[in-house]
């Protein structure tokens, strides 16, 4: 193993998923040169993508070819701080990327803007239902960041992904049939919608009956061909059901491969080391300034790349664990309510619900997309909590992405045996005739929800583990439990021969066996105060300023829509910043503390 | 939606370029396949007049190298055909997941499906030697189910210890090999299986039986590439249509469920 350094650089963006490339795109326009790290793989969409050998469930969602190997890296997890944390060792729960394009080359598309409540969340609840609502140890808090603020880089986001959906209100008057309870946009999707599959089709007839208001999903799935802001191309989706762990074959998913990399490597002042796992960030003396990273390269070289900026761009978890092993901020304790890096860890909280239709008719889940049909009447505070007593929702949505025999066939209908004939026939019937509705809710934050340094068990590199101690709560469990049981009405319009409404059961702690979401939040939260956020509103570390950490890190509280078009968004938020005021001052702080 | 595959697009070298024009695909009916080509303005059409040139389904299939022709689909003792495994873990082995995912009139057993042999194969993989798992210590099978995995077993040591456990336990409690008793006696070993009632060293019986029951249905339900869902039977049984991947004809046509069957990454259809 050598040591080396290299010739100093502007900036290093660590990761090269949706935040880091934005990021590296951004500044690289900007005139600075920009040195991205990405742990993994060269990957593209030409190769990983290719059809028909990427059409394979086995290769793609069963043995996770696109993700993190936990050999090289992963976590520890536990329930409760009276518990020991043990090691993450199969994948299942969530799927961290790795490799050129991160999570981005295999995530499925739907592409939500947030909310306005969601961004200032505390204080809109203590407006609305005052401070006592608050449940003892929820922390509970805004972004700092409204949506006026940020609706011109979700735009702008939207516009990159060739997002495809219908809008309800643009410039405030009403244009479409789209959601009725989205905020007010600037301009329409770049996009029309995807067309509603069999399934959606049922929702959006049976929702419509129960009384609610269906509307199009987000999708950054192109339904016609698209030239994107860049120049990249996206051809249209043909419903393959491949986008969610796979690389799309037709180049119409968005991902940082197809619709930002082929320009950013048109940029002189632009370089993309793959293979290069960052260590830690390098702080100066004083340990306010960072002064670059160090990464070990694929021979297991030790390589310091100097750096005047380091962007922090490495997934959620990834960016706490970075800046816990570098020291940037204070290591968040539960006991004494201290320090920030590591607390507000939240998750999305959701459950699927199954349908079961007669069988004169076949569900064909197969067909799918991002795209589908959702309901917001529970999400966010579209519906008066009140009378209910917990904080948050869920929407309710048909998104059928795709089902494949393997999954169908290990998940048959809740109830039915395991094994043998009987298991055969329900495995079958429930694939053909079944289709699922998903409550995909918000998680608030808690004060012994956190991530930290593991004791005891290290990664490959040698660096102590990540730890997540997390589980679920009452208010989050009642608010899922009472969304969920609002489908009734709509199960009994589809004229289902059966249904299973799935929801968490009190007592039942979080389980990393079952696949939930890849949409774990916070740990590095965005915020007004440096005593409870780790990065200001611009995304920049409170405490080393020439660090900016971007990712769902960032939310101070799970929301119910999915984290990308957030995630985007304030990527493109935080580069507006560095590149109008960052880099004309001193590098300093860019809000006074 | 335009026509237009071969129109040169201005910023084409922006793309991202599919290179694989001389990939075998499947014989997809003309309709659907029709709307890869159609209205794609970017290098994915490459792909598409690809599967144009294509050579036709059985062709492919019939290539030297498709798993798909590789020699029994029936292992019995007899035939022992087996890499990984032992003729005596085999044998118990087919028979297991034979019951669990038995011949009936559903369709195929999981013998006939060629599982067997899948899960033979998938032992000389990444993933059977444990490199996709963190396998480093200290380990803490005590520790609550739901935090997930905690055994030292790699899925070669779950089956090379599940196998050599089980094989003996039943020679003991039945006096006879698993494969030679009646399904339901069969059936009932499982069940004492799934539900724990020994251990294998320190292996549960029941972590044995679940990664028995899971590599069975990916044995039946993956791409036959993979050695397992012979002739396509599998898929077919579900109704999936395998490698089609091409919807664009039939995303809103509610009155008529999507009609044709399946067809493998290699071209060969059911
Ligand atoms: C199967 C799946 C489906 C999903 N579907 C949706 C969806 O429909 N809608 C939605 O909004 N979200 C979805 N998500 C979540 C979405 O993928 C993520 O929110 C998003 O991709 C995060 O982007 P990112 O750039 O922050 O991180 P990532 O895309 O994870 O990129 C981070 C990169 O950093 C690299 N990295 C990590 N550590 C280091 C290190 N130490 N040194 C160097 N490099 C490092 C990683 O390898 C990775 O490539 C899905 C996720 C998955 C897994
Ligand atoms: S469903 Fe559409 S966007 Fe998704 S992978 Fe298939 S073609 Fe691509």
């Amino acid at each position: 193993m050598a040591e080396k350094t290299l010739p100093p650089v502007d900036v290093v963006v660590v990761g090269s998923g949706w935040a880091g490339s934005i990021m590296a795109k951004e500044l690289c326009e900007a005139g600075l040169s920009v040195v991205m790290l990405e742990r993994g793989a060269r990957r593209s969409t030409a190769r990983d993508g290719a059809y028909p050998a990427s059409i394979d469930e086995l290769e793609g969602a069963v043995r996770y070819k696109l993700f993190q190997n936990p050999a090289q890296t992963t976590v520890t997890v536990r329930n409760r701080t009276d518990q020991e944390a043990v090691p993450y060792r199969r994948l299942a729960a969530f799927l961290p990327g790795a490799g050129v394009g991160g999570a981005g080359l295999h995530w499925t598309g739907v592409h939500f803007r947030a909310t306005p409540q969601d961004l200032r969340l505390r204080s809109h609840v203590v407006e609305r239902y005052g401070s006592k609502f608050i449940p003892e140890g929820m922390a509970l808090q805004d972004y700092g960041v409204t949506y006026e603020e940020l609706e011109p880089f979700f735009d702008r986001a939207e516009k990159v992904f060739g997002t495809s959906g219908l809008a309800y209100t643009v410039n405030g008057e009403v244009t479409g049939k789209g959601n009725v309870f989205a905020p007010d946009r600037s301009d329409d999707f770049p996009l029309p919608p995807l067309r509603d599959v069999y399934t959606a089709h049922l929702f959006r007839h049976a929702a419509t009956e129960a009384g609610y208001h269906p509307y199009a999903m987000p999708a950054a799935n192109a339904s016609q061909p698209y030239t994107n802001t860049y120049g990249a191309q996206m051809g249209p989706c043909n419903f393959c059901g491949y986008c969610s762990d796979y690389a799309c074959y037709m180049s119409a998913k968005a991902s940082p491969n197809v619709n930002i990399m082929p320009a950013l490597r048109r940029h002189e002042n632009f370089t993309l080391r793959s293979n290069a796992h960052v260590l830690k960030v390098l702080l100066d003396s004083t340990g306010k300034k960072a002064t670059g990273v160090v990464y070990q390269d694929a021979e297991g070289n030790h390589i310091t790349q100097p750096a005047g900026l380091v962007i922090l761009a490495a997934f959620q978890f990834h960016n706490v664990h970075l800046m816990l092993l570098s020291g940037i901020g204070k290591a968040y304790d539960p006991a004494s309510n201290t320090g920030t890096v590591g607390r507000n860890f939240t998750y999305q909280n959701i459950t699927n619900s199954t349908v079961l239709m007669p069988p004169t008719r076949s569900t064909d889940q197969f067909i799918g997309s991002a795209g589908g049909v959702a309901i917001d009447d529970f999400n966010s505070d579209n519906f008066d909590h009140g009378p209910h007593g917990f904080i948050g929702g869920s929407p309710l949505w048909v998104n059928q992405a795709g089902v494949k025999p393997i999954a169908g066939a290990k998940g048959s209908f809740p109830g039915a045996p395991r094994w043998g004939s009987a298991w055969k026939k329900a495995a079958i019937d429930t694939y053909r005739h079944s289709f699922t509705i998903n409550a995909q809710g918000s998680n608030m934050a808690y004060r012994d929800v956190y991530l930290d340094l593991d004791p005891t068990w290290r990664t490959s590199y040698g660096q102590p583990m990540l730890r997540m101690t997390f589980d679920w709560k009452d208010n989050d469990i009642r608010m899922n439990r009472f969304v969920v049981s609002q489908l009734e009405g709509v199960v009994k319009a589809l004229g289902a021969q059966d249904a299973h409404y799935g929801m968490r059961e009190p007592g039942k702690p979080f389980d990393v066996r079952d696949y939930q979401t890849t949409h774990l939040c916070g740990g590095a939260i965005m915020g007004e105060d440096p005593k409870t956020s780790a990065l200001n509103r611009y995304l920049q570390s409170w405490d080393v300023p020439n660090v900016f950490v971007v990712g769902a890190n960032a939310f101070p509280q799970g929301m119910g829509y999915n984290p990308t078009g957030l995630v985007a968004a304030l990527a493109y938020w935080s580069a507006h910043h560095i590149r109008t005021q960052w880099l004309k001052g001193n590098g300093g702080p860019l809000v006074a503390q | 939606m335009p026509d237009m595959p071969h129109r040169p697009h201005p910023a084409a070298p922006l793309a991202e370029r599919p290179q694989h024009a001389s990939a075998a695909l499947p014989a997809i009916p003309a309709p659907t396949r029709r709307h890869v080509v159609q209205g794609l303005g970017t290098g994915t059409a490459a792909l598409a007049l690809g599967g144009l040139t294509a050579p036709p389904a059985a062709h492919a299939a019939t290539e030297p190298g498709t798993p798909g022709a590789s020699p029994s689909a029936h292992p019995a003792a007899h035939t022992h055909t087996a890499r990984f495994f032992s003729p005596e873990d085999f044998a118990f082995l087919s028979a297991a997941c034979e019951r669990i995912f038995p011949a009936d009139a559903q369709g195929p057993g999981a013998i006939a499906l060629g599982v067997p042999h899948f899960i033979d194969g998938q032992m000389d993989t990444p993933w059977g030697r444990g490199e996709l798992w963190y396998m480093q210590g200290p380990h803490r099978p005590e520790a609550p189910a739901n935090l997930g995995y905690q055994l030292p077993y790699s899925p070669q040591q779950i089956y090379k210890t599940g196998l050599a456990g089980v094989v003996a336990w039943v020679q003991k409690t039945h006096q006879a090999a698993f494969e030679t008793l009646p399904p339901e006696t069969q059936d009932s070993i499982l069940t004492a299986l799934e539900n724990n009632a020994t251990q294998f060293d320190t292996l549960p019986a029941a972590a044995f039986f679940e990664q028995l029951r899971s590599d069975t249905i990916e044995g039946a339900f993956a791409d036959p590439i993979h050695g397992g869902n012979k002739h396509l039977a599998g898929w077919t049984m579900m109704g999936f249509p395998g490698a089609r991947a091409d919807y664009m004809d039939w995303v809103d046509r509610y009155d008529t469920p999507y009609p044709y069957g399946p067809v493998s990454i290699s071209g060969e259809t059911a």
